[in-house]
């Protein structure tokens, strides 16, 4: 985000209200592993993407399950349900990179960066509060990223 | 996405994040994050800049090698600024540009206006190679149809099973906008992202249609509708610009 301090005081407000709602974690968890270069990297998006045909994101349960793009996902397939209009799409519409930077995450495998990218990749739609409501999903989801013998994960939200 | 982490983490998968908003973060305190000083909605700064993007992608990454947490680093670069317009090299130009539709109803400039979009939409889907329209599963015609269809006295029914009203017209909305969106960016002249919503709310029928459906939304006694009549219509940024509008408006001799 632009600093707090750059922004106009509506937004300012209307970003910091909602610290006092986000929940503390006690625990501070933190897994080793290889260096970078040995990793293997999926994506976990909360930008509310999907493949065209998949269910939209929208309220209720459809909003808060994750949706699995396929790592060989062509561009011309990847689409956008989030529901909040509060933040640009334009970005995204012109190239999906900035968003969900799976072409970089190649380069970087390729290029020796990084270990493998992912077989599978996946998005959630943030704007859901509170966020203790990602637990359950969240868990499934970390059986599935072990399968596919993932050992770090890029969040990205929007 | 920091909650995320937490439970990823705590499930023994490692994450790194991009934080957008640093306060946040720091409430929420994930394992590794780094925060980068760009919009909402562009966590790697600037489309069409792979550098620039790779190089966030690489310092994010690189939290992982941290020795121990959590750990939140301040990217120290801003973003390059955000020319989505386009020189279309080889691709000829429409040669017209028209303006909002004066004639008719609200309704009517609708879809005349997405009917006079369509070749830069044409445009935009050649020169990009993809378009993110086709959440709804409509035509544009279709849905700018369906759009229009509210501001008659038989609303039009939900274009899917099992999908609201409230919902279907949510789906429908975001996609036009995203139409007009992708259509702008290629007209000639450099657009950034603010010029771009401030046509798309400024300047445009469906602009306007939409804040004229956010009210139709208020007055439904449809529960679906209820979203729609309170933020998922009219961005705050918009609202806030509007409400600006009309009292001055209202205060001028």
């Amino acid at each position: 985000m632009v600093r707090l301090a750059d922004l106009p005081g509506w937004e300012r407000e209307n970003l910091l209200k909602r610290v006092p709602t986000l929940p503390r974690f006690d625990g501070r968890p933190w897994v080793r592993g290889p260096a970078l270069a040995a990793r293997r990297v999926a994506i976990v998006t909360t930008a509310g993407l999907h493949v065209r045909g998949d269910r939209p994101f929208g309220s209720g349960a459809a909003g808060m399950d994750y949706r699995v793009i396929p790592g060989d996902v062509a561009t011309e397939d990847l689409v956008m349900s989030h529901v909040s209009v509060n933040f640009d799409r334009s970005g995204f519409q012109a190239d999906w990179n900035v968003a969900f930077p799976l072409d970089r995450l190649k380069e970087l495998a390729r290029d020796g960066s990084v270990g493998s990218a992912a077989a599978f990749h996946y998005s959630f739609m943030g704007a859901i509060s509170p966020v203790t409501q990602y637990e359950p999903k969240a868990r499934e989801l970390a059986g599935l990223l072990k399968q596919d013998q993932v050992d770090a994960v890029l969040l990205s939200p929007v | 996405m920091g909650a995320l982490g937490h439970y990823l983490e705590q499930e023994g998968v490692a994450t790194t994040q991009v934080s957008l908003v640093r306060e946040h973060t720091e409430a929420l305190a994930p394992p590794r994050a780094l925060w980068v000083p760009f919009m909402l909605g562009r966590p790697f700064g600037v489309p069409r800049h792979a550098e620039f993007q790779r190089n966030v992608l690489l310092a994010a990454l690189r939290l992982l090698e941290s020795d121990h947490g959590p750990v939140i680093e301040d990217y120290p670069h801003d973003a390059p600024y955000d020319d989505l317009g386009v020189e279309p090299e080889g691709l000829a130009c429409p040669v017209s540009f028209p303006g909002r539709p004066s004639q008719g109803t609200l309704a009517e400039q609708l879809v005349a206006e997405v009917a006079q979009l369509s070749v830069w939409h044409d445009l935009a889907v050649r020169h990009r190679g993809r378009t993110t329209l086709g959440v709804t599963g409509l035509a544009i015609d279709a849905l700018a149809g369906y759009i229009a269809s509210w501001f008659t006295d038989s609303p039009p029914a939900s274009f899917r099973t099992g999908l609201t009203d409230g919902a279907a017209l949510k789906l429908a909305c975001d996609e036009l906008k995203a139409y007009y969106y992708e259509a702008k960016s290629v007209q000639p002249g450099r657009h950034g992202s603010a010029a771009i919503r401030h046509w798309f709310w400024h300047d445009t029928a469906a602009g306007h249609a939409f804040v004229a459906l956010r009210t139709i939304a208020a007055q439904s006694m449809d529960p679906s509708m209820k979203p729609l009549a309170v933020q998922s219509l009219v961005p705050r940024a918009v609202d806030v610009s509007l409400q600006a509008n009309a009292t001055n408006q209202r205060s001028a001799p």
